[in-house]
């Protein structure tokens, strides 16, 4: 298998590790990050297991419902709020590029021609 | 009336300090890390859990500023695991096009094969990955996952002037019909389908390394480089030569705080203690008054904070979810669309786990 998950325990579904390959702190942390700001979350944390074998293990024990579930909820809520931060830079530039543009303009309506350079509208 | 804001339960300053900054005194800094735990100060009633709304209402982006190569920007109200995803990912995650293999049919330069090959996978390639696949090893060179570059180079004596003595890189030729070599067979290293140039998204100049003026050898009259050098789709994890970026970081923006007022020769000192003008002096009737004017400035070099009893009047931090960011790219791709990119290189990620456990 290309890339394996596996629950560490069968008996308590509240309580689980996932071996998680070919991912890294990039991911590892992040995720740790979201689950830990789960109110439904009693612990988690992540280890690399071994610096050479590209793998993380991430330990998620909870209040009640499966780790599973919560685990689940924490990848969602990762996507949508890197969504979020993607929008919001994107109007950002949109906004940055527009003003840009404002003062070049005025700028070019003054005597020499400038350089358009980083401001070209689609 | 009181909202329900007002009644929320405040942390204590001490905490809510402990929480929100970095404390730099003169020895070391403090609260370094993020307080991650949604319990962690249940104890004060007050709920350390982040949700999705919450998060929208205090995430916010502004551009300090922007062109072909740089971007700085701030993003504020996201935690630094988040950040350094981000900044991992656009260092070794997002994908470019540099030079892998090097098919040498002549060097009498004093550069060796292997060095000249090292150096030409250095090589910015103005090409958008986007546009193309990865190649595995097995996998036939095509249009969709090659692009070749010939050099071709004969350094001559013209007179008084030597001819190509320095190679430089826009003496490399794009071939969008794919490889030459080997020379006299009907079968090449490459098969296209069709020529790159009409590859949709190739912008008319065509590909080309990113800077023309790169020195790739040196020559004396008489020697001579031809070669060929194939390019594939890859990422920095796997060589920094496909790394998109020259660099990508950020810092957490620095705050300065004056604990009392700093009047007369004191306020001067400590103009003169701050090596990048954080500091400037304010007349306030015949009184000379210290005021924090440029706390961005500020690199940590703790100056103000050293020497007899100033680490008591001033108080030297860094916000931890406020981040100036900086991004520069190397010129395959912009650098806006570069952290959109790592953005959603961050997102695959996410959705390969999910499919993999809901099974």
């Amino acid at each position: 298998m290309a890339a394996t998950m596996e629950l560490g325990s069968d008996t308590d579904p509240r309580n689980a590790t996932f071996s998680i390959s070919d991912e890294d702190h990039t991911l590892g942390n992040s995720l740790r990050f979201v689950l830990n700001k789960d109110p439904r979350v009693a612990f988690c944390g992540y280890s690399v297991p071994h610096p050479s074998e590209n793998r993380i293990n991430v330990r998620v024990q909870t209040t009640g419902i499966p780790a599973r579930d919560v685990l689940k909820d924490a990848l969602n809520d990762l996507t949508a709020m890197n969504q979020h931060v993607m929008t919001t830079f994107d109007s950002a530039v949109e906004r940055f590029k527009a003003n840009q543009g404002m003062t070049e303009l005025s700028m070019k309506s003054g005597v020499t021609s400038q350089h358009s350079g980083s401001v070209k509208k689609p | 009336m009181a909202t329900s804001d007002d009644e929320e339960p405040k942390l204590p300053a001490h905490l809510e300090l402990q929480r929100t900054r970095v404390v730099c005194a003169a020895d070391a800094p403090s609260y370094t890390e993020s307080v991650q735990y949604s319990g962690a100060y249940m104890a004060y009633g007050v709920d350390n859990s982040l949700r999705l709304e919450d998060f929208r209402k205090n995430h916010r982006v502004d551009i300090v500023s922007l062109n072909e190569e740089d971007i700085e920007f701030d993003i504020v109200g996201i935690d630094a695991a988040i950040a350094n995803a981000f900044r991992r990912i656009l260092i070794a995650e997002v994908p470019t096009m540099a030079i892998e293999k090097v098919y040498i049919a002549n060097n009498t330069s004093v550069i060796q094969d292997e060095v000249l090959a090292h150096r030409l996978g250095l090589l910015p390639i103005k090409a958008d990955p986007r546009l193309f696949d990865y190649k595995s090893e097995e996998e036939n060179a095509n249009e969709k996952n090659t692009i070749v570059f010939k050099l071709d180079v004969v350094c001559t004596r013209k007179g008084e002037r030597i001819m190509n003595g320095s190679v430089k890189s826009d003496q490399m030729k794009w071939l969008p019909e794919g490889s030459e070599m080997p020379f006299h067979t009907k079968s090449k290293f490459t098969s296209y389908g069709s020529t790159q140039e009409n590859l949709a998204g190739i912008s008319s100049e065509g590909i080309t390394i990113m800077y023309p003026d790169i020195i790739v050898a040196k020559l004396r009259p008489g020697q001579a480089i031809e070669l060929e050098g194939h390019a594939t789709k890859g990422i920095g994890k796997t060589h920094a030569k496909w790394s998109p970026v020259a660099t990508a970081r950020y810092r957490m923006l620095p705050e300065v705080n004056l604990m009392e007022e700093i009047q007369g020769k004191l306020a001067e000192e400590l103009v003169q203690k701050c090596p990048v003008g954080v500091f400037d002096i304010e007349d306030v009737g015949s009184v000379k008054k210290a005021k924090v004017a440029r706390p961005r400035n500020c690199t940590l070099c703790r100056e103000c904070v050293r020497g007899d009893g100033w680490d008591k009047r001033v108080q030297l931090s860094r916000v931890k979810n406020h981040f100036i960011f900086t991004i520069e790219s190397t010129g395959a791709l912009r650098p806006e669309i570069l952290f959109t990119e790592a953005i959603k290189i961050l997102n695959e990620k996410c959705q390969r786990i999910l499919t993999e456990i809901s099974f």
